[in-house]
């Protein structure tokens, strides 16, 4: 059983107590919530003539659904309107902040909330949407869950949880020019599995994570639900409080220091104990990128497709599927694959850095022939940023559509979708069969800046040949 | 609040390791502000790409109560809306080799147990449904077992969430909500709410 780490002092010192069950129940320190998996909750807490207990502890905005072309309301989908409409109504009779567009502070939720200074370390953060492991990046705990428990956190602040085991996953080293954060969490699913993870929490420690700014820690932690561990986290340190320091939400004056020094209090000790630990060296990490159809099969864009003997026995069949679905043949290299779309943004990607990185490749070059190409910011913040920087004018050259904020082609519950058969180079965190909006649409996980360059070639590229 | 002891009805299986929650309720159907109309859409595009050979479409398993499936099932996203879609289908338990974690959780707080057991013990329950669709299983939580026929196969859960689903203590909302006052000495212990303000 894990002791002394960040995990353990953030659990205990949000425990209320033990449930008759035996499981905890938890403090939520603070609480996101979206138009998709929060109407039914509160419809809950109408049923049961339950009141939202701490209302100032949930911030609400609205991702999932945005239309990233025509915003104007009505919205043209009858469908999204009424779930824009029920969140209006919701955060208004319950007194819960709500970022609507237009505000300059709506955003994917797991982007909006670090950028305004509102996640923290040493908190405990919840939100109805398995990404909430973003927030780990901070040094707090942060973690998805369903509908039944968003009413729970609504009407108690608190949730019925059993501990989790942590697993210290550390990478020492230096990355390569052309390999990024995203290379380097695919790199671990791609070795500790897609199931590797379930019943931890990832600690992300090591050099390699260390000399990370703070958007990139956010792109590792993400994507630690994709390895099966509901929370990762990485310990809060300078590089930490430089990006807090000023933001919105931030102590100030007197209590900054007295933030600080509480937030280096609840970093893992130097002989904490964890239930497990597995270490990686930087330097044998390519661009990587997923062929099949989990965020686990993953290879260095320079590699083959594997081929049946050159998996584990447990991995075969999912592979076989894999290879139908992609229409993609084992021993074929990945580099080449032509590409339909390519799509730069998510809670995994759509933040200033990843746009920077990509706008880099994209520069002075263009969208090759037949190939739509679209950038989606993560939040109105980070628009404006960007245009600011001119970011949107060099894509634009380059034949990239430019867009609002939101979720968009990630999961394709807006107007965004793959067609047909179609296969998307996408900087986002899921590979799933039909997850971009087609029933037979194929996606291709990778960095931006792989995207970026997908999209100038028409195919699968390594981008370090662009650089 | 309802104790879950036992489930006993008729068994569907379902092939297949990682199957995520766009799977079970495609994103497109996420578009509604109640899980209502959730059941008819459950596995959509799978079904509608196996043209009425998918296990939720075969008549042998209509009525079915569990659901029995492999490795990783609910992988994905958060969406309780996936394991509400199964319940309202008409799934009221599940054995699977394993479960994502979320998913899991979800199943918890609507009372749907979903047990593990070994993956030669879940292929030999699934070759039986198959051969067996109108024969009744037991799934047993005191028991720790589901019976099958003349078989019986061991089955486990977290004690935490079994003992939830046996004392009929697995919503567990009303219990927290009554901690109020314990609540609120956590919220006074952390130092944080007082400089971070959430809106």
């Amino acid at each position: 059983m894990s002791k002394g780490t960040l995990f353990d002092k953030v659990w205990d010192l949000h425990t209320v107590g033990t449930l008759p069950s035996g499981q905890t129940q938890l403090f939520i320190g603070l609480h996101l919530i979206h138009e998709v998996t929060s109407p039914q909750a509160f419809a809950m807490l109408r049923d049961r003539g339950l009141k939202v207990m701490f209302p100032e502890r949930t911030v609400a905005t609205v991702d999932h659904i945005i239309p990233t072309e025509n915003q104007a309301r009505p919205f043209v989908d009858d469908l999204a309107e009424e779930m824009m409409q029920a969140l209006e109504q919701n955060t208004q009779t319950n007194g819960i902040t709500f970022y609507n567009i237009g505000s300059g502070n709506q955003g994917i939720v797991h982007v909006i909330a670090p950028e305004q200074g509102l996640t923290q370390p040493g908190m405990t953060i919840a939100c109805g949407d398995s990404h909430t492991s973003t927030h780990g990046a901070f040094g707090a705990i942060a973690f998805g869950i369903g509908t039944s428990q968003v009413r729970d956190v609504l009407a108690s602040q608190t949730l019925a949880l059993s501990k989790l085991k942590v697993r210290k996953v550390e990478v020492n080293g230096k990355l390569v020019p052309g390999v990024y954060a995203k290379d380097v969490i695919l790199h671990i699913i791609r070795k500790l599995g897609v199931t590797g993870g379930v019943g931890y929490a990832y600690e992300f420690a090591g050099t390699t994570f260390e000399q990370m700014s703070m958007e990139e820690r956010m792109t590792v932690c993400n994507m630690a639900i994709e390895g099966g561990a509901r929370c990762g986290y990485v310990n809060p340190d300078q590089v930490t409080f430089d990006y807090l320091k000023g933001r919105d939400a931030a102590p100030k004056g007197a209590e900054w220091d007295k933030a600080v020094t509480w937030w280096q209090s609840i970093r893992s000790n130097a002989d904490a104990e964890y239930d497990d630990v597995v270490i990686f060296d930087a330097a044998e990490i390519a661009p990587t990128i997923t062929w099949g159809i989990t965020p686990g099969q993953g290879i260095a864009v320079n590699e083959s497709i594997p081929t049946p003997e050159a998996l584990s026995e447990n991995d075969r069949e999912l592979a076989a599927e894999a290879y139908q679905y992609m229409d993609l043949a084992p021993g074929t290299p990945i580099q080449g694959t032509k590409i339909d779309v390519c799509f730069i943004g998510s809670c995994t990607n759509g933040r200033m850095s990843d746009l920077r990185e990509a706008a880099k490749v994209a520069k002075g070059r263009h969208v090759a022939e037949g190939i739509k190409a679209f950038v989606v910011p993560g939040s109105e913040r980070v628009k404006q940023e960007a245009e600011a920087e001119g970011l949107d004018k060099i894509f634009e050259a380059a034949g990239f559509e430019w867009r609002e904020a939101g979720c968009s082609m990630c999961l394709a519950m807006n107007p965004d979708k793959l067609q047909g058969r179609q296969i998307s180079a996408s900087s986002s965190n899921r590979n799933f069969k039909g997850r971009q909006g087609s029933a037979s649409g194929r996606t291709l996980l990778m960095s931006p800046a792989m995207v970026a360059a997908a999209a100038i070639t028409g195919t699968v590229t390594d981008v370090r040949t662009l650089l | 609040m309802s104790q879950v002891k036992t489930v006993v009805g008729r068994g569907v299986p379902l092939v297949g390791n990682d199957i995520d929650t766009d799977r079970i309720i495609p994103a497109r159907f996420l578009r509604c502000v109640t899980f209502d109309g959730l059941g008819a859409q459950v596995f959509a595009d799978d079904r509608t790409q196996m043209q009425g050979q998918h296990p939720f479409d075969q008549p042998q398993y209509q009525g079915a109560t569990l659901l029995v499936v492999n490795r990783n099932f609910g992988c994905g996203s958060s969406r309780e809306h996936a394991p509400q879609a199964i319940a309202k289908w008409g799934i009221q338990a599940l054995v699977g080799e394993s479960f994502a974690e979320i998913f899991f959780g979800n199943c918890v707080a609507m009372g749907v147990p979903c047990v593990t057991a070994a993956p030669a013990d879940v292929q030999v329950l699934q070759e039986w449904l198959a051969a067996n669709p109108q024969s009744t299983a037991t799934l047993d939580l005191e028991q720790k077992q589901v019976q099958f026929g003349e078989s019986s196969i061991p089955i486990s859960m977290g004690e935490g969430a079994r003992n939830m689903f046996l004392s009929g203590t697995w919503d567990a909302c009303g219990q927290l909500v009554a901690q109020a006052e314990q609540i609120q000495q956590t919220a006074g212990r952390l130092p944080y709410l007082s400089w971070s303000r959430a809106s």
